[in-house]
């Protein structure tokens, strides 16, 4: 097999990332808000769940599971914007850990197909 | 084939199949998420066999050390013993005193009837002879005795708390109780003698942090370790000549009395004192609202996730 995550590294690939990632949507003052009081383990949990999602690895959620999950946030506003900087993070993270440009590119693409869910539209 | 050990029961499982597909087929509930050993919903422990390293990717030291692995992620070549992670025996322990450490602290030692295998900075529950139960860390270090084994706890007294109240005003040296546990993620693990540790808590969050301090130092950590203990005035404060022997004692330990009045909220003395954390190991605890702005400040500043540990406090809801 040679699928994208595998590509870019599997497991170690996720934990290589999920630091510099979350760090970086606590930083930003345009999304840190959504993470107010949150715990930071059950977080970082969440976060490698999305990025082996986002790295085309074997986590499966549905368009539900993802609606579900989101829905509390989209009742405090969440909207196109806040998206927009996760993914922008997404591929800054990557970039700093040298993956090339055409595999940020396919990630990115993953994150965009699950948009319309988190945004529950 | 390997079979699974869950609660005296024996469950055998298929080739290739894991120890969550095994005991779910068996009709164990067994919470999970991803099924790809990411979420960590599906964490067991085992208490005998050996673990496939696979199942403990990802996984936190002080979560390994413990034998904890992700079920959903685990085939086992061997038989395997498992339980959920944090439940441990009910033993018979016995009240041996109680002193005041502080205005508002007291020291409770017990000795239980077996010895309880532990770490320091874990918590054991106590129940009193009627039923009622509390959580509390252990702030004394594992004897390494086999029969008996004395516990050192530190019970903040909280106006009209029924345990510690009971144990303040009533309880009488002799006195039969039971402990479960122990429990928690929170202590020292050996492996980076030379790694600078920050242990920061609040009120009785000091009894973990004592246990592990002098575990550290027992086990001959070498790096630079920085314990604050956050009180709103002095009389918050306690074990301070106990510290500050161990901080005589020993170069690399420095302890740092921080008080709210005199010196403002904890989180900016320790960030004013360290503003970068890269390869620091963190252990935070006491109360919750603290404990998780610290570990998040401690992160922005730099420190890995997994080397972040933490204990919330989290007191008993007032009986109505």
């Amino acid at each position: 097999m040679n699928n994208l995550y595998e590509q870019l590294g599997g497991s170690a690939a996720v934990e290589a990332a999920v630091d510099i990632f979350y760090r970086k949507v606590l930083s930003d003052d345009r999304i840190s808000h959504f993470f107010e009081g949150v715990d930071m383990d059950s977080q970082i949990a969440k976060q490698k769940s999305f990025l082996t999602m986002a790295f085309g690895g074997p986590v499966h959620y549905t368009g539900q599971d993802l609606r579900r999950g989101h829905a509390h946030l989209v009742q405090r506003g969440l909207n196109d914007s806040h998206f927009d900087a996760v993914v922008e993070h997404l591929g800054a993270s990557l970039a700093e850990l040298g993956v090339a440009p055409d595999l940020i590119a396919q990630v990115a693409a993953v994150a965009e197909s699950t948009r319309a869910d988190i945004l529950n539209r | 084939m390997p079979a699974i050990l869950w609660d005296g029961q024996r469950h055998q499982l298929f080739p290739q199949e894991t120890v969550l597909d095994g005991l779910l087929r068996h009709g164990v509930a067994i919470p999970n998420s991803c099924r790809a050993g990411v979420c960590q919903s599906c964490l067991l422990r085992a208490s005998s066999g050996p673990v496939p390293p696979a199942a403990q990717v990802g996984l936190k030291p002080t979560l390994i050390e413990q034998g904890c692995f992700l079920a959903c992620v685990c085939t086992p070549v061997e038989d395997l013993e498992v339980e959920a992670p944090g439940t441990g025996l009910r033993i018979a322990a016995r009240l041996v005193e109680t002193s005041r450490l502080s205005d508002t602290v007291l020291r409770v030692l017990l000795e239980s009837a077996q010895p309880l295998d532990h770490r320091a900075g874990q918590y054991l529950t106590l129940f009193r002879p009627d039923g009622l139960g509390r959580s509390y860390s252990i702030a004394s270090l594992p004897s390494g005795k086999t029969t008996q084994q004395s516990l050192e706890l530190h019970v903040r007294l909280i106006p009209n708390g029924q345990m510690s109240t009971w144990l303040a005003t009533i309880a009488q040296p002799g006195a039969l109780l039971t402990i479960q546990g122990p429990a928690g993620n929170c202590f020292y693990t050996a492996g980076a003698i030379d790694q600078p540790l920050l242990l920061i808590g609040t009120g009785t969050g000091l009894a973990p942090l004592y246990g592990i301090l002098r575990d550290a130092l027992n086990q001959g950590h070498k790096g630079p370790i920085r314990l604050y203990h956050g009180a709103l005035n002095e009389a918050g404060l306690y074990l301070v000549p106990e510290l500050e022997a161990l901080a005589n004692q020993h170069a690399q330990f420095e302890y740092r009395p921080t008080l709210l009045h005199t010196h403002g909220p904890l989180p900016d003395c320790v960030l004013k004192d360290h503003p970068k954390l890269n390869g620091w190991r963190g252990f935070v605890c006491g109360d919750p609202q603290i404990v998780t702005q610290l570990k998040k400040r401690l992160f922005l500043a730099g420190m890995a996730s997994r080397e972040i540990h933490s204990d919330a406090f989290v007191t008993a809801a007032p009986a109505r």
